[in-house]
């Protein structure tokens, strides 16, 4: 018998499974009991045992047939961002209090027809704004990493941070992520894990609570770049309820991986040398110039001038939209209503309801997003935010035509920090978590990070790469270069 | 080529206590989109459904549900825009107007501001014969409606019908081109009558299908022109918005309303603020919504779930090449083919179903007897009974059976009418009703010849009287028809009455 199931990547599992070495039910239990003796993660927030089971006979019965997909028989753990028909769904947000759907996501859909076991619901910030899990109603999830022997307990990232530590913590083999600015990327730098937003499009966004519509995306965090091939390829593909979801077939990013990268052209962007940057994350990025470089890819040096603007706008961007999405959180049809005193009317209701049930930076950014959206800011904001990202994807563009395949930086300015060590922190020192993220996300571009080395604290630090739109397929195989070279193998000593 | 030479009519004028003043009224129109489905959720549009029975996820506003244009509104928005002979934008786009309120759960509308499918156009509105104002539209846009908050259901709460929530409107932009009451209540006819020939609204305003936004203010004669000449508003005075109306009765006295509180403000030495305002149909006054201060601020900006909207030409020119007979080209037809008076046309081309019934009975007929016999004794009866067209028990089918008869001699127009009554009331085939109940026209001769000498037989001194005075003859040949139940031909008796009398 195969023992400590749960620590199995996609791959081992599925290849185990197709061998008839193990079942998913017995993965399953096995997942489920680390779970249940994990609860100082505080990742899973809403657990499914008996789903799970039901879920892992069905898929051990097709896996019977001997004609069953990659994921079938494989426990996966799903954001609280994602709709789960019948399973508590609340975008880590008191609001949305006692909301179950009675639809389900298109992406967690397109994973439980391809069989996969649901686990449960994962903790993150709350409607994915956070970049250190402290956002969430049900309290912050906790890195299973900590610096040494120290046991300071540190954020997992975020907003995925219940995704990021469930799957560095072997609670489940991988999980969803959704990323708007660097919400799949970040946590899995954190972590040790490996974390791909595809290019925008490439997953539907329907049935997942909406952030920033124009750049949300979901995409898998897992243990291994092969892994986030395997479970992309699952969550991809059109969807007529999506209206900016691609008509473009899903290749098999999997029969990519070859890990050659002879000839290939990385970019390394000279506007990501911060200012104050540790010297570590320095180091870090420039190991991997080298290790692609040694795997026989030719390094160049590119510019991407307007880089300095993308978090401003992005913050200028992303709560416009969120201030408009989270409108429908009113306290009329679902989720959370205050309690009203007499003679209280239709706008006492509003603004009670969303002052109870939104956390403060969910308020914050609601608030910047009506301002900057408002008669007299729209256009010294809004428009020139929108302005700087035609610019920002022009830069991405030109570099592209010149020739280069893929862009190497830095996933993180940092490695994990502290829980609550940001507290009294100026908001806008949290935001530049994203310095090396949102970019992405603002030219729809497709970006992996990858688990490159530990700092002299022992903690993860993850490289990023940045493909070709669409071409998600020759950036995980990058990405796959980057992951043999480093050998990256560490793990976080078990302590809960 | 249609003539649609005409004047333009004088526009209204309203003597104040020291000035006359004109009107300027520019009017936006709200005209539910002719669709099963909604905008842009798939949802059923059907009137009159149980409260909330027509609401998808995405209408409710449900957590990570996503828009999905309705291909077939944006088909009707290009069609009316092109029966309005407006500018089709190939690349429009949708934005959100975001505002709270329980009967929009979204707490946004999805509308197009900044880029509207349907550009410049115009509409001719007839005001009388020759007489007619050329208004012109601004832009149509595609847009959401809301739903329902129904407030007096309970006295401690409100209640939520999401039926209407998510339904596809246009709205018709008009420039300020309406210069009173009664021809902002012809612009709403005329553009009912044609989205009503285009299929793409169904025009019923008690419905709510159809409502419209009437702006207005006052000027003094000559500022108009002004304007004109060079677009500029400041020539115009401030205009007030009157929402939200869906009776023409009300349109037209709310402006004229309206337009007597704005001059005596103005004669007063007032300022007139621009602002929403409600018209009370009770109190007869029109009374301040919001002011320019307390208005929204609707924050618009481009709805990150949608696509920029783009439409090929040729998609464009199909709908073009398919569209129907418009009113003002139907109606010049028929005074060109038919001989038709411009009343008579007029009539007949004001409700779609009243143009087909009269070309399914003018088909192969005389198209002046179809429309005299719709005109005066159809429509006659229809109207007694308070019914239309579309309930008309009778059938062109029907009607043209009982012309055929006329046409043919076969019966008199005064037995017509008799047979008009009973196909009315009872059903049946003309021709089987004159056969059965024997009411065929005689016009065998002999047989008129045989009556006709028996009535001189019989009144010698009719005949004395009628040689010296020839007028006289027509009480013979009354005589005549009285003896023959009214079935012989009357030219025939009146032939034979003159010969046999030597006249």
């Amino acid at each position: 018998m195969m023992e400590d199931l749960n620590r199995l990547s996609l791959s081992e599992a599925r290849d185990a499974l197709r061998r008839r070495d193990t079942t998913a039910e017995a993965i399953t239990r096995a997942c489920l009991e680390a779970i249940d003796a994990a609860g100082a993660l505080n990742a899973f927030v809403h657990k499914t045992p008996e789903l799970a089971v039901a879920r892992a006979r069905a898929a051990d019965a097709r896996l019977a047939t001997g004609d069953a997909p990659d994921m079938c028989g494989l426990p996966v753990g799903i954001k609280d961002l994602f709709c789960t028909r019948g399973v508590a769904s609340q975008a880590g947000s008191r609001i949305l209090e006692g909301f179950v759907p009675e639809y389900e996501s298109t992406v967690s859909q397109k994973l439980a027809d391809d069989g996969a076991v649901m686990l449960g619901k994962l903790n993150m910030d709350e409607f994915a704004m956070g970049s250190s899990n402290e956002t969430s109603v049900y309290g912050n999830a906790v890195n299973p990493w900590r610096r040494g022997n120290d046991e300071t307990a540190l954020t997992p990232g975020g907003s995925s941070g219940g995704s990021a530590a469930a799957v560095a913590a072997d609670l489940c083999l991988a999980a969803t992520g959704t990323d708007t600015g660097g919400s799949i990327r970040q946590p899995a730098a954190f972590t040790g894990t490996v974390g791909i937003k595809p290019t925008y499009g490439r997953c539907s966004r329907w049935g997942i609570v909406a952030f920033a519509s124009s750049l949300d995306q979901a995409g898998p965090m897992t243990k291994t770049v092969r892994d986030a091939a395997i479970m992309l390829r699952a969550m991809s593909g059109h969807d007529p309820k999506d209206s900016t979801s691609a008509q473009l077939p899903v290749p098999d990013f999997e029969a990519a991986l070859t890990g050659d990268i002879r000839g290939k052209t990385i970019g390394i962007p000279r506007e990501y040398r911060m200012d104050g940057m540790p010297d570590e994350i320095e180091a870090l990025w420039t190991r991997g110039r080298e290790m692609m470089q040694d795997a026989g890819a030719r390094i160049v040096d590119i510019s991407l001038p307007h880089t300095k603007y993308a978090l401003p706008a992005y913050y200028v961007i992303a709560p416009a939209e969120a201030s408009s999405n989270l409108a429908r959180y009113d306290g009329v049809r679902y989720g959370h209503r205050a309690a009203l005193a007499q003679g209280d009317g239709i706008t006492e209701m509003y603004e009670k309801t969303r002052a109870e049930g939104f956390g403060p930076e969910v308020q914050r950014r609601v608030m910047i997003g009506t301002y900057v959206l408002s008669a007299g800011f729209y256009d010294a904001y809004y428009n020139r935010a929108r302005k700087v990202r035609t610019l920002i994807k022009r830069d991405f563009e030109t570099v592209f035509a010149e020739g280069v395949d893929a862009i190497l930086t830095p996933a993180t300015p940092s490695a994990a920090f502290g829980l609550g060590e940001m507290a009294d922190a100026d908001p806008v020192r949290m935001y530049l978590n994203d310095v090396f993220t949102v970019t992405v996300n603002l030219a729809g571009l497709p970006g992996i990070a990858v688990p490159a080395g530990l700092d002299r604290q022992g903690l993860p630090l993850g490289l990023q790469l940045i493909g070709r739109p669409w071409e998600e397929g020759a950036l995980l195989n990058a990405a796959f270069a980057v992951e043999r070279a480093a050998g990256f193998v560490a793990k976080p000593a078990k302590w809960w | 080529m249609l003539d649609l030479t005409h004047e333009t009519p004088k526009p209204k004028t309203i003597a104040g206590a020291r000035h006359d003043w004109e009107l300027v009224i520019g009017m936006e129109v709200h005209a539910q989109v002719a669709s099963n489905a909604k905008l842009f959720s798939g949802a059923s549009t059907r009137f009159g459904a149980e409260p909330n029975a027509n609401v998808s996820f995405v209408d409710a506003a449900m957590p990570g549900m996503l828009p999905v244009i309705n291909e077939f509104c944006v088909e009707q928005a290009v069609r009316t825009g092109l029966g309005l002979k407006a500018a089709i934008n190939l690349n429009s786009a949708f934005d959100r107007k975001n505002y709270f309120y329980p009967d929009l759960p979204q707490g946004y509308q999805i509308s197009q501001l900044y880029h509207p499918i349907v550009g410049e156009g115009e509409v001719l509105v007839e005001m009388g014969p020759g007489v007619a104002r050329l208004v012109r539209i601004e832009r149509i846009h595609l847009e959401q409606d809301a739903g329902k908050s129904v407030h007096d259901m309970d006295p401690n709460m409100s209640f939520v019908d999401l039926n209407r929530t998510g339904v596809a409107l246009m709205e018709i932009v008009s420039r300020p081109d309406i210069r009173g009451p009664e021809e902002a209540a012809a612009y709403i006819a005329k553009l009912r009558q044609i989205l009503r020939y285009l299929g793409t609204c169904d025009g019923n305003m008690q419905n709510g299908n159809l409502r419209a936004d009437v702006n207005v203010s006052i000027c003094r004669p000559g500022a108009y022109e002004k304007y004109q000449e060079t677009q500029d508003f400041s020539h115009l005075g401030t205009r007030c918005e009157i929402k939200n109306m869906n009776s023409m009765r009300f349109i037209q006295q709310a402006i004229e309303v309206e337009a007597r509180r704005q001059i005596a403000i103005v004669e007063a030495g007032g300022k007139v603020d621009q602002e929403t305002r409600l018209y009370d149909p009770d109190k007869g006054e029109t009374r301040s919504m919001r002011s320019k201060e307390e208005a929204h601020d609707y924050r618009y900006f481009p709805d990150p779930d949608l696509l920029p909207l783009e439409i090929e030409q040729a998609w464009v020119d199909a709908i073009a090449d398919a569209l129907p007979e418009l009113p003002d080209a139907r109606k010049a037809r028929y005074m060109a083919d038919f001989g038709l008076t411009d009343y008579d046309a007029t009539v007949l081309t004001a409700e779609k179903e009243n143009a087909a019934f009269f070309e399914a009975v003018a088909e192969g007929r005389d198209g002046k007897m179809a429309a005299n016999w719709i005109l005066n004794e159809l429509f006659g009866r229809l109207k007694k009974d308070d019914s239309d067209i579309s309930q008309s028990p009778l059938t062109p089918a029907q009607l043209g059976g009982l012309i055929d008869l006329i046409a043919a001699g076969d019966i008199s127009g005064k037995i017509a009418k008799d047979v008009f009554a009973i196909l009315y009331d009872e059903g049946g085939d003309a021709a089987q009703i004159v056969e059965a109940r024997g009411l065929r026209q005689v016009t065998d001769t002999g047989a008129i010849e045989a009556e006709v000498d028996k009535v001189i037989a019989a009144n010698p001194a009719q005949v004395e009287k009628a040689r010296a005075n020839p007028k006289l003859a027509g009480w013979f040949v009354g005589q005549v028809m009285k003896a023959t139940g009214g079935k012989a031909n009357p030219a025939a008796v009146n032939q034979l009455v003159s010969a046999k009398l030597g006249l």
